[in-house]
């Protein structure tokens, strides 16, 4: 319903034309750098669907879950242990699979988790999500503890015609670009649908949607499947881009950074989480750089954003980006 | 596989339950009273083990140590919650977690700072570093009981506290019901200030005495925060008999979990929680 | 206002029977039996903490019940889940206001509407092109005076208008059973003036119950009465008969009936 304010539009339009230039003035601004910023940026655009997807469940529907890397490392997980191993997986089979596990998983974990709720709710996701942590880290499957390797990429071809070569770091750099900003529109889509209306109004005031007529619980587990999926399909990219899988995927850890990145950025808003992924990680890029004792940094500026950003950069954006006197805004 | 063996489990077991007890009962009081998810309080844990790890070094001795920690760790938790939790009391309890977030880092990395990444082993008092024979080769470290005892005289006092004092009503009114306690005309400020100072003093005290056992090591902090929050919410948030008892559990559950099935251990700690919150949402005593 | 429709003939729509209610060892609500029929607009009295709310709470399932029944058009709907008894027909208003606060005004009422769709499920067309929806919605702020209030946040309204959208938001709804709980309290003399029109059109359409503080408004609206004191069922049936019930003249109505 709230279209953003044009100054903001523009300001994050701005941002992502600079996204998806980079590669071409990346390599002359930062020349010594450049391959290693693409695959950085690559990375962070994959965290920023996963923030975004698990804006959803926390920002939007009020279920804040600390478990929703568990989703993110079977994406990748599926992706790790579907492919052949010397050759290249299909991904017309590969990724529909992998998609339609992580969203049966995430059915059975979300039909069992919204029977709770606040406190309870977090703990319970941490607890499906450490369990989903040690069934990697302690099983045979998939390397255990070690993790497992994905040598080749997946293969994107119609009739053997070869439609992208994901090894290309270019093509794999306009792929997770094209969908980080898909799982953007998508969300969009759905939050003006008529279910995510009524998602959005279950996370101001759950009660009141049941006292309308709308059985809450279905519309919490769908919401909990598709932002699962999401995040399902971060992990999977993420796993193809490192061609690496390990248990710490999955882990709290991995839960944690992303909830941070929600917050940070400004729950709720969708955008704000996308940008709280790249802020929070060029930030710990900078700090890096800086000093081997960068999280001393990196702590001391989450804490100062909390202080003094009560929305995040999201809600700072909006202020300033606000027209003075809030008109009635036109409806239909 | 006997008895005796059972018996040694058994006790580490509710040795691990009791310190996870001293953690974990002020992380659900802070909760209960205060609302605030304090995901920092597993560095108190931390805190407190390297604070006895260095004076033991300064001064030679544990006890020492042990004595001096707790005003520490009690004045570093007073401090945190004076200077920042404070100001976020009215905020969203997701900018809480943020915040100690944030403190979890600027902790785990002062730790580095100070005392380096290296894992360091504290000495046992001499006169506590022997083993109580149980059978011809069967002994249990007298020191694991010292910790135990330690830990329920400390959970009985903290029962008398409670239960008994005028301090202990506050906290009792806090935990129940959060806006009585400003009805009741108590300094509220003050009240959430000590709750917060007591608290990281257990948690440092727990780390602090735990430290001979478990050596001191960077990080140490974390995965005693996530088990304690297992515990306090199976228990059930705010209740500290509930962490008690959830404690001992998950101290069982853990220790047994380890020798029995080695590949399980962990998994099952959470499979616990997860049942238990399925069969009571709240916890068992909320 | 209009001639009551009056009585036995008329059909039952919502009955309670023996309708109870325990929270640990205080019964809120103990035993009452009434019959609200078709078109007779129903008020229930009764003193703070007679256990109103909570028989509110009870017919719309926002409560379980300990004990007893709550049928509507003969069915037994004792154990369905609120949202299941709002699909019925059966809507509600909450005393204390219980609305979306950041929200604009027309997507309460949207929200309300849409929720008669057959499912919400649907994932991809705007909710805001759903022309119907937005119609009825439309429709409830008229009823309720709130037109030209659409785009405004509701939470930044002020009270009254903030009870007007409660009432808007339950329209909305397109109910057959309006049960309203208190929706006076709190308002001011003017705005308590308007809600009794708007409650008087809304009595000529919709079967209503009323739960009210307010006599003068009571005695106006009500065709029957039910009044309540410590959860039990002091008397219930036509307005002028339990108003010169001496039980109720004793116990509760004395001061009301000198306002009166
Ligand atoms: N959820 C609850 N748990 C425990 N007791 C409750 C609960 N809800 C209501 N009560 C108690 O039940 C009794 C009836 O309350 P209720 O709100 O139904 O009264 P009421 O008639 O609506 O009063 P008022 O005119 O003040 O709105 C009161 O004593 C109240 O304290
Ligand atoms: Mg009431």
């Amino acid at each position: 319903m709230s279209r953003l304010p044009r100054p903001v539009a523009i300001a994050l339009l701005a941002l992502v034309v600079l996204l998806a230039a980079y590669p071409l003035y990346g390599a002359w601004l930062f020349p010594a750098k450049h391959a290693f910023l693409m695959q950085k940026i690559t990375g962070i655009m994959i965290l920023a669907i996963m923030a975004m997807s698990l804006d959803l469940l926390v920002g939007i529907a009020g279920m804040v879950s600390l478990g929703h890397a568990a989703f993110f490392g079977l994406g990748g997980y599926m992706l790790a242990i579907l492919s052949p191993e010397y050759e290249a997986a299909n991904i017309w089979i590969v990724l529909p699979a992998a998609l339609a596990i992580v969203a049966a998983v995430a059915a059975i974990i979300g039909a069992l988790s919204i029977r709770t709720t606040g406190i309870s709710f977090i703990m319970i996701t941490l607890a499906f999500g450490q369990m989903g942590f040690y069934f990697f880290n302690d099983s045979r499957l998939a390397g255990g503890s070690d993790g497992a390797y994905i040598y080749v990429m997946p293969a994107v071809e119609i009739a053997g015609i070869s439609l992208m070569n994901l090894e290309n770091k270019l093509v794999f750099y306009y792929l997770v670009f094209g969908l980080f900003i898909g799982a953007y529109l998508l969300l969009k889509v759905l939050l003006a649908s008529p279910f995510g209306r009524v998602v959005q109004a279950i996370g101001v005031n759950e009660s009141r949607v049941k006292g309308l007529g709308f059985n809450p619980d279905h519309y919490k587990l769908v919401a909990f499947v598709i932002g699962a999926t999401i995040a399902g399909l971060a992990g999977f990219l993420g796993a193809a881009q490192y061609g690496f899988v390990n248990p710490a995927m999955l882990s709290w850890h991995q839960s944690g950074t992303a909830l941070v990145m929600v917050i940070l950025g400004g729950m709720g808003t969708i955008f704000g989480p996308a940008l709280g992924a790249f802020v929070l990680e060029l930030a710990r890029m900078g700090f890096e750089g800086m000093t081997e004792h960068w999280l001393l940094p990196m702590g001391l500026f989450v804490i100062a954003v909390v202080l003094l950003l009560p929305k995040g950069l999201a809600g700072l954006l909006l202020q300033l980006g606000a027209k003075p006197a809030p008109e009635p805004e036109d409806e239909a | 596989m006997d008895v005796w063996f059972f018996l040694i489990q058994a006790l580490n077991g509710v040795q691990y339950g009791l310190l996870l007890f001293l953690v974990a009962s002020g992380l659900t009081l802070i909760f209960g009273i205060m609302g605030i998810i304090n995901l920092a309080h597993g560095s108190f844990y931390m805190l407190g083990a390297y604070t006895a790890y260095w004076l033991a070094l300064k001064t030679g001795s544990l006890l020492a140590a042990l004595v001096l920690s707790l005003p520490i760790a009690a004045l570093v938790g007073f401090g945190i919650e004076t200077l920042l939790v404070r100001a976020l009391y009215k905020r969203d309890h997701l900018d809480q977690v943020l915040l100690t977030y944030g403190l979890i880092l600027v902790f785990n990395e002062a730790q580095k700072l100070i005392w380096g990444s290296d894992v360091h082993a504290v000495a046992m008092p001499a006169v506590l570093n022997w083993s109580f024979p149980l059978t011809d080769n069967l002994s249990y470290p007298i020191y694991r009981l010292v910790i135990s005892a330690v830990c329920a005289v400390v959970a009985l006092g903290m029962w008398w506290v409670i239960a008994k004092t005028r301090f202990g009503m506050w906290v009792r009114a806090g935990a129940s019901n959060r806006e009585m306690v400003q009805a009741l005309g108590i300094n509220v400020k003050l009240l959430f200030g000590l709750v917060f100072a007591i608290g990281a003093a257990l948690a440092g005290l727990a780390g602090a005495i735990a430290a001979p056992v478990s050596s001191v090591y960077p990080g140490m902090g974390d995965s005693v925060l996530i088990l304690c929050f297992v515990v306090v919410v199976i228990g059930g948030v705010g209740s500290v008999k509930g962490a008690f008892l959830g404690a001992i559990l998950i101290g069982l559950a853990d220790t047994f979990g380890r020798v029995l099935v080695p590949d399980f251990a962990s998994f099952s700690v959470y499979a616990v929680m997860a049942a238990v919150l399925l069969w009571k949402p709240k916890g068992l005593f909320a | 206002m209009s001639a009551p429709k009056s009585s036995p003939e008329s059909s039952i729509v919502l009955e309670t029977r023996e309708l109870t209610k325990a929270f640990g060892g205080l019964v809120a609500v103990n035993s009452v039996s009434i019959v609200v029929r078709e078109g007779e607009p129903h008020a229930v009295i009764g003193p703070n903490g007679a256990g109103k709310s909570t028989f509110v709470n009870l017919l719309t399932g926002h409560l379980p019940a300990s004990g007893g029944q709550v049928l509507f058009r003969g069915r037994d709907i004792t154990s369905l889940p609120a949202h299941r008894i709002s699909r019925l027909g059966i809507g509600r208003s909450y005393q204390k206001t219980n609305i979306f606060p950041t929200f604009t005004v027309f997507e309460n009422c949207r929200l309300a509407a849409q929720s008669r769709l057959s499912s919400s499920m649907r994932f991809f067309r705007p909710a805001r092109a759903l022309a119907d929806v937005n119609a009825r919605a439309e429709r409830a702020m008229e009823l309720a005076g709130l037109a030209a209030r659409s785009g405004r946040v509701a939470g930044t309204m002020s009270y009254g208008e903030q009870r007007q959208l409660e009432i808007a938001m339950v329209l909305a709804t397109g109910p057959d059973v309006l049960v309203l709980d208190e929706p006076l309290a709190g308002m001011g003399r003017e705005e308590s003036e308007r809600m009794v029109t708007l409650l008087k059109g809304l009595a000529a359409q919709y079967t209503l119950v009323l739960v009210e503080h307010d006599m003068d408004a009571v005695f106006s609206l009500a065709h029957t009465l039910t009044v309540m004191v410590n959860g039990t069922l002091l008397e219930s049936g036509p307005v002028d008969v339990v108003r010169a019930s001496q039980a109720v003249q004793d116990a509760y109505l004395g001061d009301g009936a000198e306002a009166y």
